[in-house]
């Protein structure tokens, strides 16, 4: 627990640095929802207040999906909660390493920190999760969230049409990172993947499925096949989770 | 369209937060059902898949690139590379490809 007694100024120093790789790759991803930011009519300012609240790659492209289509603000709550559910996993499991001593503030932010990537370094810390630490990692990405999205949304459009045909596949990229080592770990994983590209291919192709929102058929996708995964193939390691 | 583009980040932004901050705030035990656990679980795999393709292969000037880049990408995130390197390897492969097609 020695951990838990270092000076705040030294754990918001090892977050700076912990964050800072993190904030480069964020820089470059935010970049690429920037240009798609852009083409649903969105600007620089729009760009950094939604990076800022939602640091959060697929809820931020949600929310430029949303506008793009013009979807109902209630499909846009309920499309956030579906494409973030995965956060209330995460800080579920951030929970039972906080300090019982912890103030309500402190737990806000440890909760509002979490993404995909600052969820992970913070949880792989030893001891109680340190609120600084926390904060010194999220100050350094979301600087990167922030920048790269806003770069995007000005950049974007003076970048010849082949560049900017090349960066706006780096969003899909960092999908792909976030799926593929898990798919490898465990083969239900790799089958619902698969299965979820056929499906949301067939939903997006046949005319029959056409009056459905591109927003509204992700929901439904997800909700059916990690419904059916569930009851079929209950996580094996669920039990497991600390 | 552009003044409601800041209600349409207000609603994420508040129901993001409440996602995040709710449970370590208020929940101090570990949820039970298995289900739940087992369909938070496959949640964020199924949603980014669904939101991956076709998505891919229609953000690029040619189908065959954005192709490229999804297999391509998958190779690399299968043999556990960085976010930031998944990310440039797309993004090379469509700009390469695309010099030919």
């Amino acid at each position: 627990m020695s951990d838990n007694t270092i000076s705040k100024k030294k754990a918001i120093t090892q977050g700076l640095r912990d964050g800072f790789p993190i904030g480069l790759g964020y820089f470059a991803v935010s970049f690429s929802l920037g240009i798609f930011a852009k083409s649903v009519g969105c600007n620089a300012i729009q760009g950094i207040i939604n990076s800022f609240f939602n640091h959060a790659s697929a809820g931020e492209y949600a929310v430029y999906s949303m506008i793009g289509v013009g979807a109902s603000y209630l499909e846009m709550a309920i499309m956030t909660l579906i494409v973030n559910a995965r956060y209330l996993l995460m800080s579920t499991a951030l929970s039972q390493r906080i300090h019982p001593n912890t103030s309500f503030l402190h737990r806000l932010f440890i909760g509002f920190h979490v993404t995909d990537e600052l969820f992970a370094i913070s949880i792989n810390r030893p001891g109680f999760v340190n609120p600084f630490y926390c904060y010194g990692a999220f100050f350094i990405a979301v600087i990167g969230w922030c920048a790269g999205t806003a770069t995007g949304i000005i950049a974007g459009g003076i970048l010849p049409a082949r560049l900017v045909s090349a960066l706006s596949v780096a969003l899909y990229g960092m999908f792909l990172a976030c799926i593929m080592p898990e798919a490898r770990r465990h083969k239900i994983v790799a089958v619902l993947i698969i299965i979820s590209f056929v499906l949301s291919y067939i939903a997006n192709e046949l005319s029959l499925f056409a009056a459905i929102s591109s927003g509204t058929k992700t929901i439904i996708l997800t909700v059916l096949i990690a419904s059916v995964a569930a009851i079929v193939f209950p996580h094996p390691e669920v039990e497991d989770d600390d | 369209m552009m003044t409601n583009a800041y209600i349409y980040i207000l609603v994420a932004a508040l129901v993001s937060t409440i996602i995040r901050v709710l449970p370590v705030t208020i929940f101090r035990k570990p949820i039970k059902s298995r289900f739940v656990r087992s369909f938070l679980y496959y949640v964020p795999y199924v949603t980014l898949a669904v939101m991956t393709f076709p998505a891919i292969i229609n953000a690029t000037q040619s189908k065959i690139s954005g192709i490229l880049a999804l297999v391509c990408g998958s190779i690399a995130a299968w043999f556990n590379m960085s976010l930031f390197k998944v990310a440039c390897i797309c993004c090379g492969v469509v700009f390469v490809a695309e010099l030919f097609l």
